[in-house]
């Protein structure tokens, strides 16, 4: 190897202590809202548990620069596998995980349904996460670095998905024949104008005729703990993970390993080679570690807390409080009872919108689903919120906080990224998180083709972005 | 509005040997590509002052210069701007 462990210690900043400070206050503000929730109504507890585990979220995504736009695209931009290695051991051990908590009986995952949409979502995202400079999950803990560029991305994502899924105009001649002629036949509330709107007509006329399955269910295998291990975990997750490690070992990471060892050989020798190359993404592999752990304790303590309260959502809940606005018409509100990032940033762009006047819905995706509700009262979105704090608490402490003002460039792709990311999450069901990191570990191949899609779509926009960056190398006079 | 790379980017010369890139502001993957442009534009021996303030870029970057053999001389960080020196292989 190089000389890196020639590398000096990284010089401690002066007000080191001031993060620290900073960090402290940021903790003690969580408690004290969270003390506010409860002296209001105890069984905000519920939420709150979100929000918790957002900030524990929040610490791991920053320690390990949790990142699928970085696995994506340092790996065609600079040829660097180092977080590609490290998603995918993420993705073995909550894999694993998963199977415990689906035995245990408290597993709220529900597999999506197959169809091209996955492919062209996961395109989509694929191009508006390189383009933004970083994937949903990023996106919100590159925030609690200070990162306004981060910011601009939330927002563009949040707008650009409420209104996919409530626009129709011109966006209806867009719309097959066929899916008008089956939405119409849906028997949906008068409230809501199914024939009225892509996404509804997407949705009704298109997505609820297709079906998805876990690999457990598919092969109607029992319902144990060796079936979750062996089928969901194994085959859909574990060993496509192990494989596409071989391909990275042997393409990229084999040829630095072996530079200094041109002496020896054997499958030992090859062993520690692919051993070399997890220590290499040692950060990521904890962080994914830590992250598929307290995700499977998440699942595990909403499930409590849906028995004790005798609820399936937190929509009820809200409606027990005497918190009716932004129910959906089922008196539900989104509460996947698991990691996720998107769909509450959909709902605080429709709240947004809906506070300007705009009707909001009338719609299948908020009006029937997952209603509106005050961010105050969104759990998932307090999650999000508290994956910003835990991240900005970490980034004090170890003084990598910075605020960073985005230039015109930035801004600009942090918007069209952004966009293009959540156009291609509601149309992928989801983002790199919903439609690949919880599916595929949940025994749903649809994950895997979510990340074929995101992986063709990275790799055009990597290409594009290096277009753009050498064009304006030529214009500007530099001799790089 | 125009969009001036020397408004944003900084790649110069401090002396025989030393070269600055200062690409402070861009993210991913804006700061690897660069980095590794100026790294390529380097002959053996000369070093680079890289100067970012996206963390995630340094991780990226350190396994960069491994797979390259490049050497990390120095890291200092100072309220979340990393100033790193890079010695080409």
């Amino acid at each position: 190897m190089p000389a890196q462990a020639a590398i000096n210690p990284a010089t401690k900043h002066p007000s080191r202590r001031r993060g620290f400070l900073i960090a402290a206050v940021i903790a003690t503000l969580v408690v004290i809202t969270s003390l506010i929730y409860l002296s209001i109504d105890q069984r905000f507890v519920y939420l709150l548990v979100y929000t918790w585990f957002g900030v524990i979220y929040g610490v791991f995504l920053q320690y390990g620069r949790f990142c699928m736009a970085s696995a994506v695209r340092d790996l065609f931009a600079v040829g660097v596998p180092r977080m590609a290695v490290g998603v995918l051991i993420a993705v073995i051990l909550y894999a694993i995980i998963s199977a415990l908590i689906q035995q245990a009986g408290f597993n709220t995952f529900h597999a999506h349904p197959l169809g091209w949409h996955i492919i062209i979502g996961g395109l989509l995202f694929g191009l508006g996460m390189v383009f933004a400079g970083g994937c949903a999950s990023s996106s919100l803990y590159k925030t609690g670095e200070g990162n306004l560029g981060s910011v601009l991305v939330l927002f563009s994502i949040s707008f650009s998905q409420a209104w996919l899924a409530s626009a129709g105009g011109w966006l209806n001649h867009l719309v097959p024949a066929s899916w008008t002629e089956t939405a119409a036949q849906a028997q949906m509330p008068e409230e809501l104008s199914v024939t009225d709107g892509w996404f509804d007509q997407f949705t009704a006329g298109y997505l609820w005729e297709l079906s998805g399955t876990t690999l457990v269910d598919f092969f109607a295998l029992p319902a144990n703990l060796w079936s979750y291990l062996f089928g969901n975990a194994l085959v859909v997750a574990i060993l496509p993970a192990l494989v596409i490690l071989l391909l990275l070992y042997t393409f990229n990471y084999r040829k630095i390993y072996i530079r200094n060892r041109t002496n020896e050989s054997g499958l030992g020798y090859e062993l520690r080679g692919v051993w070399s190359m997890f220590t290499q993404s040692r950060n990521t592999a904890i962080a994914g570690l830590g992250l598929g752990i307290f995700a499977g304790l998440q699942m595990l303590v909403t499930g409590e807390l849906r028995d004790h309260y005798n609820i399936f959502n937190f929509g009820e809940l809200l409606a027990q409080m005497d918190y009716l606005d932004g129910l959906s018409i089922q008196d539900s509100v989104f509460d996947p009872g698991y990691w996720y990032i998107t769909t509450q940033e959909a709902q605080w762009g429709g709240w947004f919108l809906q506070l300007l006047g705009v009707e909001m819905m009338d719609n299948i995706f908020f009006g029937l689903d997952n209603g509106l509700p005050n961010p105050l009262l969104n759990a998932p979105g307090m999650m999000s919120i508290g994956i910003i704090l835990g991240a900005a608490i970490l980034a004090n402490i170890t003084g990598e906080f910075k605020w960073k003002w985005p230039n015109n460039e930035t801004v600009i792709l942090a918007l069209v990224g952004g966009a293009l990311m959540g156009i291609g999450s509601r149309i992928g069901m989801g983002c790199n998180i919903g439609a690949f990191f919880a599916t595929v570990t949940n025994g749903d191949i649809s994950g895997w083709i979510f990340l074929a899609g995101m992986i063709v779509g990275g790799y055009i926009a990597v290409k594009g972005i290096k277009a753009w960056i050498d064009w304006r190398l030529a214009r500007s006079g530099f001799d790089f | 509005m125009a969009i001036k790379l020397k408004e944003t980017v900084k790649f110069e010369q401090q002396s025989d040997n030393n070269w600055l890139l200062d690409v402070k502001g861009y993210g991913c993957p804006h700061v690897q590509i660069y980095a590794e442009k100026a790294l390529k534009k380097l002959t053996s021996g000369n070093e680079l002052t890289l100067v970012f303030d996206n963390p995630s870029s340094g991780e990226s970057i350190t396994y960069l210069c491994t797979a390259n053999g490049d050497t990390l001389l120095d890291r200092q960080e100072d309220g979340g701007t990393f100033t790193w020196k890079i010695r080409r292989a």
